[in-house]
Order: structure tokens, then sequence, then C-alpha cells
């Protein structure tokens, strides 16, 4: 049979590992880690910014898509709205890839401006809404993928 | 030498809990036909909006699993009842299979729609820890041999575990995640919206319903534990 003594004192190991734990994940994921960046902060990094692994997030730029279906080659911007980058991406973008999309690309950003993606992703909404009348998904994303051709 | 003592066992009447198992069952097939059926393509995502009627069940019964864990845990280190360390090792067992659940799930969603099948974002991070903890934690209670350190032990790493939940929950509004933030009614269609209600519905019946039937198990694997152990000690006196 176990004391009161002891039965407190394993509630309060308890509570200052739940607490030490807890700060561990906080403050360690809050400090380290930044998942991506806006334009802005990449070009705000200056040298530091070029030549590193490192994710770019924000929105495609409406009107910025250049797809190259013969070459598999795809331009891009990416804005936040107040800074934009210029992005490469070999390969088809993904299904929901399109104007003022979020996406979140992984990859270096080179010297010459351009950042050079090596995986595309896209960053969608929490909202779920029914297509209005006339609007069918699939077609959507095929006209898309025609309307971007050059 | 009279055989083992099984009267101070009393073991937990199934009662209603087989007609609930069915109806829970029946229930569960009927809210994803009718979801389904009833619902159009997204705008966005097509039919693949289809995933959020077991993703995100699964991942709430996760969280009403491992609350239950952290409430129980809690109990048997203030009251010492092994009724509560039983139950909460039931309720960790059965949150382990639907964070497991919500994991792959969210990675066949993932594929499709973001591209990727895993990003190491704060969300994927943080719930891919909680189901750490608690396969350690279920990995614990199969090492230690005595049941008052087994339940002490895990009731810990069950109470830390269980803070996690908070963690994930808030994880895509306080790191930059490539997960979006939780939907809310207003930014669902109604025809999704009610779809998703009824899942998660079923889904917590279900959830509550595998607790129960293991946590009968575990009485029954606690009394035989019980037993074998006053069998070792010279059989039973009292």
């Amino acid at each position: 049979m176990t004391s009161k003594k002891t039965k407190w004192g394993a509630l309060v190991a308890v509570g200052v590992l739940a607490i030490a734990f807890g700060w561990l994940i906080y403050g360690g994921l809050d400090s380290n880690v930044v998942y991506f960046l806006t334009p802005k902060e990449l070009a705000a990094k200056g040298e530091k910014g070029y030549d590193v692994p490192v994710r770019l997030g924000g929105q495609v730029k409406p009107g910025s898509v250049v797809w190259d279906d013969k070459a598999l080659d795809l331009r891009f911007a990416v804005t936040d709205g107040t800074g934009e980058i210029a992005v490469h991406s070999k390969g088809a973008p993904p299904q929901m890839f399109k104007d003022g999309q979020g996406v979140v690309v992984e990859g270096r950003y080179g010297r010459d401006g351009v950042f050079q993606s090596t995986s595309l992703m896209v960053k969608h909404s929490n909202e779920y809404k029914a297509p209005k009348a006339g609007e069918r998904p699939a077609e959507m994303y095929k006209s898309l993928m025609k309307s971007t051709k050059t | 030498m009279s055989p083992v003592n099984t009267n101070a066992f009393d073991p937990p009447k199934a009662g209603p809990w087989v007609a609930i198992g069915w109806l829970s069952f029946a229930f569960f097939v009927f809210t994803q036909v009718f979801a389904v059926m009833t619902s159009p393509a997204d705008a966005m995502m097509g039919h693949l909006q289809k995933m959020m009627y077991v993703h995100v069940p699964a991942a709430w019964v996760t969280f009403l699993a491992f609350g239950i864990v952290l409430v129980a845990s809690l109990y048997f280190l203030m009251k010492e009842d092994e009724r509560a360390d039983l139950l909460a090792a039931s309720a960790a067992e059965v949150g382990s299979l639907f964070c497991g659940l919500t994991l792959v799930l969210g990675m066949l969603w993932g594929r499709p729609t973001w591209n990727v099948w895993w990003s190491w974002d704060a969300r994927l991070t943080s719930t891919l820890v909680l189901f750490l903890i608690f396969v350690g934690y279920l990995a614990l209670r199969s090492f230690v041999e005595d049941p008052q350190r087994r339940g002490q032990w895990s009731a810990a790493v069950g109470i830390l575990g269980a803070i996690n939940v908070p963690i994930v929950w808030m994880s895509v509004r306080w790191w930059r995640t490539l997960h979006q933030i939780q939907s809310n009614p207003r930014g669902l269609s109604p025809e999704y919206l009610r779809g998703l209600l009824l899942n998660v519905a079923a889904f917590t019946l279900l959830c509550i319903w595998f607790i129960q039937r293991r946590y009968v198990a575990a009485r029954y694997e606690r009394a035989a534990e019980h037993a074998s152990q006053a069998a070792a000690l010279g059989g039973n006196d009292e």
C-alpha cells in the first residue's frame, strides 16, 4: 500500500515532467521551426538566403504561370502581397495548382533571382464549397492546363 | 487445495453493449454511404473532398480517446483504483489505432491534394509524436511486471502524452504549416457539414464501443493476473 506522501510525490513529479515536456516541445519548435519563409523574408536574408535548402511559401501570382507541356517545364511567381520571387519547377503541376493558390516549394534560391524548386506542394484553404452551376472540377483542371500552355 | 478463487472478480456485464456494437457499425455504414452519396464534388479538390468523412472523424476520436486516458490516469494516481488504470490502457490502445488511421488517411489525402505523402510541418510532426508516445505507452505496459508500478508509470506517460493533444490541435495556428487550419461550419457547404457531423457521431460511437470491449477484456486479464500471482504465492488464503 502506497502512503499518501508518495502518492502526492508522484503527482508532483508528473506535473514537473509535464511542464518540462510542454516547454521542450513548444519552446523548441517555436524558436527553431519555421516551416517556410515568405518571399519577403527570403529576400531579406540577402547573401545567406542563396543556394541553401529552404522552403518558400505564398500564393501563385495570378497571370505569372508559364507551363511548357513538351518540356514539362513550369515557371511562376510566388507572392505574399508585398514581395515576390520567381520559381522554376520541373514536372507537371499538382491538380490543385492554379492562379492565386497557396503553395510551398522546396529547393534553393539561386543568385540569378530564380528559386529552383525540387518539390512543389499545394497549401489549400480550410473551406470546402460545392461548385457553382456549370462548373465541373475536372474540366476546370483541364481548362487550366490548356490556358497555361505556351 | 481449492481451485483459484474467482469470486473476487465480478465480470462486467455485456448488457446492452452487444446491441450498441451492432447499431454503431450499422450507423457507421449508413453515415459513410449517406455522406458520399449526398455530397457534390468540391469546387477545388473534386471528389477528394470525400476523405474528409474518414480523416477528420478519426482525428476527433483520437483526441477523445486520449482525453479519456488523461482523466482515467489522473483518477488512478489519486485513488489507486485499478479499474481506472485498465480504462486508461484500453483508451490508449483504441486511441493509438485511430491516431495511426488519422496519419495514414491524411497521407492518402495529402498525396493528390498537396502533392506529397508527408512533410515535416508542425501538424504532421506533432501528430506523429503523439502516436509514438502512445505506442511507447503500450510497450511500457508490457515490460513492467508489477501491476502497481505498471499503473503508476503508464499513468505518468499517459498524462504526458495527452498534453500533446492541445499542441496538435493548436499546431496549425501556432506555427506556419502545410496543413490548413481547422475548418469551421461557415467554411463548409451544408451538404459537407451534415455528412461530416454524422460521421463524427458514428466514429464516436464506435470508439466508445471499442474502448468498452477492450476494457472488459482487460478486466478479465487482470483477474487472471491476480489469480496466477495468488497461486504463485501459495494459494488464496483470504
